[in-house]
This record gives C-alpha cells, sequence and structure tokens, in this order.
C-alpha cells in the first residue's frame, strides 16, 4: 500500500479518478488527491477531462419514445387490460 | 437502509407515495398510469437492452416483452424494491434469457473480470522508476477546455464516443450506459445488474478512463 504521508503520483491520481467524482475515496485519501491537483496542471486537466468525457457519453441520451413504439405498447396495454377482466 | 439514510433522501416518502399511487392506477387498468410509466423508462430500457443484445429490432422485441412482463406481474409487485429496480429487474432477465437463445454474449466472463485491472492510462505516459519524479507525467494530458465548442460537441466526436463504447467488454457497457447515458445512481446499477458497490465502481472507472481514451486519440490529433 501508498504510504499515507506521501505525495501522491500522477500515476495512481488517474486510477482513483473515478472514485474521487463518486465520493468514494476515504477522506484522507481525498484530502491526498486534492493536494495533489493544487500544484499538478497535468492532473487537472486529466480530471477535466474526466468530466468532460463523462457529459459526452451522457448526450448519447435519447428522451423521446418513438410515436410507432408507443403505439404499439398502448395496444399491448388494452389486451392485456381485456383479458385480466378490467373494464 | 438506516433512519439517518432516509431522512437524508428527502422526498423519499413522497416518491413512495406516488409510486404506490401509480401502481394501484395500473392494476385498475388506468391507460395513462401506462403510458406515464413508458414515458419514464421506455428509452432507459431500450438504450439497457442494447447492451445484452446488439440488435435495435431484437432490443425493442425485448423491451416490449419487458413491458408485458410488468403488466402480468404488477399484481404481485411488493414494493420491496423501488417500481423502477423492479422493471428493470424484469428487462435483465428477458434481455439474458433472449441473449442466450441468440448466444451471441459471452456469459458472463472472466473476460470482464480480467480487464477491470487494465490501465486507465498507459504506464509509458509516467515517468518510470528511478526518474527523478516516478510515476509523474511524462505526456501529460492536453487542455481540453482549449477545443473550440462545435468539434467537442459534434457529430464525430459523438460518433467516437459511441464506438468506444461498443467496443466495450459487457459488464462495462452496461455500468456506463446505466450510469451516464441513462443516468441511473450507482445503487440503481447495483441493484439492477447485482454487482457490489465496489465492483460497479471499478467497472465504470475501466469504462470511463476507455472512452476518454478514446476521445484524446480523436482530438488530439
Amino acid at each position: 500500500m501508498t504510504d499515507l504521508r506521501a505525495d501522491m503520483t500522477c500515476h495512481e491520481v488517474v486510477e482513483l479518478v473515478s472514485d474521487y467524482l463518486e465520493g468514494a475515496l476515504a477522506p484522507d485519501t481525498a484530502a491526498r488527491f486534492e493536494r495533489h491537483l493544487r500544484t499538478c496542471d497535468g492532473c487537472t486537466r486529466y480530471l477535466d477531462q474526466m468530466r468532460t468525457t463523462i457529459a459526452t457519453v451522457g448526450r448519447l441520451r435519447e428522451d423521446a419514445v418513438p410515436p410507432e413504439a408507443l403505439d404499439r405498447l398502448v395496444a399491448k396495454f388494452e389486451d392485456w387490460r381485456r383479458s385480466s377482466g378490467h373494464a | 437502509m438506516t433512519p439517518e439514510l432516509i431522512l437524508a433522501s428527502a422526498g423519499l416518502a413522497d416518491r413512495l407515495a406516488e409510486e404506490r399511487a401509480l401502481v394501484r392506477l395500473l392494476r385498475a387498468g388506468d391507460p395513462r398510469a401506462f403510458e406515464s410509466l413508458v414515458a419514464a423508462h421506455h428509452t432507459a430500457l431500450t438504450a439497457v437492452a442494447l447492451t445484452y443484445v446488439r440488435r435495435r429490432d431484437v432490443a425493442e422485441e425485448v423491451v416490449q416483452e419487458t413491458w408485458i412482463g410488468v403488466l402480468r406481474a404488477i399484481e404481485r409487485f411488493e414494493g420491496r424494491s423501488s417500481l423502477k429496480t423492479w422493471i428493470f429487474r424484469i428487462l435483465v432477465n428477458t434481455a439474458m434469457a433472449r441473449g442466450k437463445r441468440e448466444a451471441r454474449s459471452v456469459p458472463f466472463s472472466s473476460l470482464d473480470h480480467d480487464e477491470d485491472h487494465e490501465p486507465a492510462v498507459e504506464p509509458e505516459r509516467f515517468r518510470p522508476p528511478g526518474d527523478l519524479y516516478p510515476g509523474h507525467w511524462q505526456s501529460a494530458p492536453s487542455d481540453w477546455s482549449a477545443q473550440p465548442e462545435d468539434v467537442l460537441r459534434g457529430r464525430e466526436t459523438l460518433a467516437v464516443v459511441r464506438h468506444a463504447i461498443d467496443a466495450l467488454p459487457d459488464l462495462q457497457r452496461r455500468v456506463i450506459t446505466m450510469r451516464d447515458i441513462v443516468g441511473f445512481s450507482a445503487d440503481d446499477v447495483c441493484a439492477a445488474l447485482t454487482l457490489s458497490p465496489n465492483h460497479q465502481r471499478v467497472l465504470l472507472h475501466r469504462a470511463r478512463s476507455r472512452v476518454r481514451a478514446a476521445l484524446e486519440v480523436h482530438l488530439d490529433d
């Protein structure tokens, strides 16, 4: 394991980035992580790249249900309603 | 769940009451209740189904089968999990059965576990042991905020991301789809895929790291 007193290396930082963003780092590890970031442009940019990556992945989201799919499902719902004894 | 957690999740009681009302309406055969559920979950279900079966038409069949399964079983829904978790469990079971029938997906392979240990960044990017600053950047990441907005948001960049996700091992693809495309919480993903919180984080980390690496190749060209 890493020495808790030692400074974190960039190599360690890139493996902890997700846990940091998830809020899953132990408080002392999070403090060392942030201390490293304050003096390291490379890792600050890496964290920023990771945030941009997450935002970009999020743009693949589709929100609208295709109307044909909705029509088909409503028809299935009516079948179910009749067969299960609903009015 | 501990009382502290219940208190911390403000609005949970409201959500539960809302959900119980929705379930009652659905059992009573109210079409608007069904349509509101479909509006809330259908595209997310389709995105997740596509991580089990690759063909869009097959994924759509899986989702339709899921909705029929939801209606058939709604009478037996006990509220031990959230309605959303319950619906996605039905999807996962339906999709796995379908995936097996089509024998396209390697069953939850050791492959996924092996790849859990893959580094986020190639080791050559860091200074070697014995260097004055071992483990620090040898070739540091570039500043993406200097990238033109229309490149970052452009169709090509999105295609690179899509391609990188499609190339991920099954479990990693499922986790990043649910977390970052669909917008599930870590808890929702753990419940839907029966993963430990730790494994979920490892899978998410590997998946995001690979997508970042693919974006880096694309943007730094």
